[in-house]
């Protein structure tokens, strides 16, 4: 019999039943709520007569919705300006409180987007079944977790029974060797990826990210990278249990301690595909090849090299290609072959579950430090993850750094990344994000995104149009 | 649920690949706590003129006279032809909400993307994967016949043209269940409750870290 993949051994730990239909009951050990995917789920629960199965399970934060300035958030929850966004997060506590689910609320320390907060306080450990009512919940299996997006019917299936309904994927696997060149990011890595496969190039499978350059990639490199599985096209990515694992995990709030903690390490050990394996996909791609990347399009597929030009949908030749070309330069508002490091911003934004931990804000303040954001730039933003990591960098001194250099420092909260808070691009305008999405409309209607990673950010920032962040001068 | 078994019904051409979750339903619209009223900002950006806001009355709006669910001969379509990884990116049930309560039963692609795709199966909305050469042909035969309508059979799983040409497409036996049933899995997977605890129990003595207390403030 061949060995067993990392998703195999996560899924054989969990599996309930399987039923005569081929469908199978997955048992959930950590349930993750924000207050944009939830109210529908928590009113089907009530109007039912249930109560959650587990309630230690299940752990909640508002993020898609708070505002990020520091004036508005200062009020709390009654400050919210916009009354729908302020209905939505009053629901959550509501719902959270009524049903005795631990929630970190908007002025709680610990708040912060779902998928940094996770992680952060070791509510995600290697090993468990996470899911989460938003499709970034991928992010999680950066620890060697079984971590997926579900929608809300689910929500409540998973609030109600602890388990989800699911089907098993299939194996792929991502192996990216070698070393990764100098200002070379876990974010260009991803980038590079989703530009080589597609963004459908990992539908159906759950993605392993292997090789010895993703084994280099710190635990917040590794986030980054599962965090962008979805724009791939997988619902789960994840990276084998390693001594990097390891070492982020121990000493969390919610990390098992003493005797336990020994016990946990010896099984986390093993969370890693068998040398015989067998992969339904199997991608490989060489570190060395990888340059800073930049999306130009309005797929996250649309990306390119920053020293690379547009392409030109004369020299396409299928049909939907070409259309889905011409149509994305339209939108974007750029010509055919024009080189990338010729679009010029009018915003950047430092920040989403992509990349606000604290080692994105380090990367992104060590090219801002010193330096100042171009006057033709209208808005750079950094907004950290989490109220943790905010506190961690200001006590680094990032802060400042950024506000000297013409930046906003903000509060904590997903931001501009959807663009459902106030903080939004105008029509028209093109912004350096280290998001995950540039689809039409995503950062405001009419806003043209960019995805790159938090230094590229910084450097665009800085020269007002793209620039390869090791040539900054 | 409601529950799918057959539908016939006049198809709208969507000839985009890659159409993802921000523009059937754009995200200033998931701030409702509610469940419905997603139907008329389905496409937002792409049928109406203005930028629109939750809350706001849609029959006054400037319609996009270039997008083709405006267009006269698809008024009152409910078969959906889409391209490639329809349905690519959040995890946001509304989407599916806001096709269903527009009127749309099933949705026919060469590929959807995965939650997407499962969302739909919740919500009594059929996706139907075929492959991309019957696609192709399915946009061509609707763009030359005016009123062209297809009926598509769950219990079957055939979609039958206007010609008479059937195309089998596939569906997991657990969907097919559920979506024939129009059946509330919660209540199914409750049945199994007592299979549940039994692994719950295995589980907490294999990994009892995973069931320790939440540390407090
Ligand atoms: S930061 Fe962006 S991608 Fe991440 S959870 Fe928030 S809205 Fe979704």
């Amino acid at each position: 019999m061949p060995g067993q993949t990392l998703y195999d051994k996560l899924w054989a730990i969990h599996e309930v039943v399987r039923r005569d239909d081929g469908a199978s009951l997955l048992y959930i050990d950590r349930h993750i709520l924000h207050e944009v995917t939830s109210p529908q789920a928590f009113e089907g629960l009530r109007l039912a007569g249930r109560t959650p199965w587990r309630v230690q399970a299940n752990l909640a934060t508002p993020d898609h919705n708070v505002p990020t300035t520091q004036a508005e958030r200062a009020g709390g929850l009654d400050a919210i300006v916009d009354a729908v966004s302020r209905l939505q997060v009053q629901t959550l506590n509501e719902n959270c409180n009524d049903f005795g689910i631990l929630e970190f609320r908007m002025d709680d320390p610990r708040q912060g987007i779902v998928h940094v907060v996770g992680p952060e306080q070791g509510a995600t450990l290697p090993g468990m079944t996470v899911v989460c009512g938003d499709s970034h919940t991928s992010t999680h299996g950066a620890f060697g977790a079984l971590a997926h997006g579900i929608g809300t019917s689910e929500v409540e299936h998973v609030l109600a029974t602890q388990c989800l309904v699911a089907q098993k994927m299939k194996n792929m696997r991502v192996e990216v060797e070698g070393v990764l060149p100098p200002g070379v990011t876990a974010k260009d890595v991803v980038l590079a990826i989703i530009g080589t496969i597609g963004t459908a190039g990992g539908n159906g499978h759950a993605l392993e990210f292997a090789g010895s350059a993703i084994r280099a990639l710190s635990m917040e490199g590794r986030m980054t990278l599962c965090n962008m599985a979805i724009e791939a096209g997988a619902r789960v990515g994840m990276v084998a249990v390693d001594q990097t694992t390891l070492d982020y995990v121990r000493g969390r709030p919610f990390a098992p301690q003493g005797a336990q903690w020994d016990a946990a390490v010896a099984l986390w050990r093993g969370l890693v595909s068998d040398d015989d394996a067998v992969f339904d996909t199997v991608v490989r791609l060489r570190a060395e090849d990888i340059q800073p990347q930049v999306s130009w399009g309005t797929s996250p597929e649309m990306v390119l090299p920053v020293d690379a030009r547009l392409p030109d949908p004369a020299h396409e030749d299928d049909p939907v290609k070409r259309g889905s070309i011409e149509r994305a330069l339209h939108y974007m508002g750029l010509r055919a072959n024009q080189a990338i490091t010729d679009i010029r911003l009018d915003r950047v934004f430092i920040g989403s579950c992509t990349n606000a931990r604290i080692e994105d804000l380090r990367a992104a303040a060590a090219v801002a430090k010193g330096r100042k954001v171009a006057a033709s730039v209208k808005q750079a933003l950094v907004v950290p993850g989490s109220g943790l990591v905010k506190a961690q960098a200001e006590r680094e001194g990032l802060d400042r750094v950024f506000v000297e250099a013409g930046f906003e420092w903000r509060a904590p909260g997903c931001s501009m990344c959807l663009a459902m808070n106030p903080d939004r691009l105008e029509p028209g305008e093109h912004c350096a994000s280290t998001s995950n999405r540039n689809f039409e409309g995503r950062q405001g209607p009419g806003g043209r995104t960019h995805l790159v990673s938090p230094a590229m950010a910084a450097a665009a920032a800085i020269a007002g149009r793209f620039i390869d962040v090791r040539e900054l001068p | 649920m409601t529950p799918f078994t057959q539908h016939a019904g006049v198809v709208a051409p969507l000839d985009r690949a890659n159409v993802d979750t921000d523009q059937i339903i754009p995200k200033q619209f998931l701030k409702s706590i509610k469940r419905s009223g997603f139907g008329q900002n389905l496409f937002d950006e792409w049928r109406y003129l203005d930028v629109g806001q939750p809350g706001q009355a849609c029959s006054t709006r400037p319609l996009n006279p270039e997008f083709v669910l405006n267009a006269p001969r698809f008024q009152g379509a409910s078969v959906l032809l889409a391209r490639e990884n329809f349905g690519c990116g959040s995890s946001r049930e509304h989407a599916p909400w806001a096709l269903a309560e527009y009127g749309f039963r099933t949705i026919l692609a060469p590929s959807f993307a995965d939650i997407f795709y499962n969302n739909c199966c919740k919500n009594g909305l059929l996706p139907i994967e075929l492959d991309k050469d019957v696609i192709d042909v399915l946009f061509a035969q609707c763009a030359e016949t005016k009123g062209y309508a297809l009926a598509i059979d769950l219990a079957t799983q055939t979609v039958t043209r206007p010609d008479g040409v059937v195309h089998g497409f596939e569906v997991d036996a657990f969907r097919k269940h559920c979506l024939l049933g129009g059946l509330d899995d919660i209540g199914l997977t409750l049945e199994a409750s007592a299979a549940i605890r039994a692994f719950e129990a295995r589980h907490r003595t294999a990994q009892p870290w995973l069931f320790a207390e939440c540390p407090s403030a």
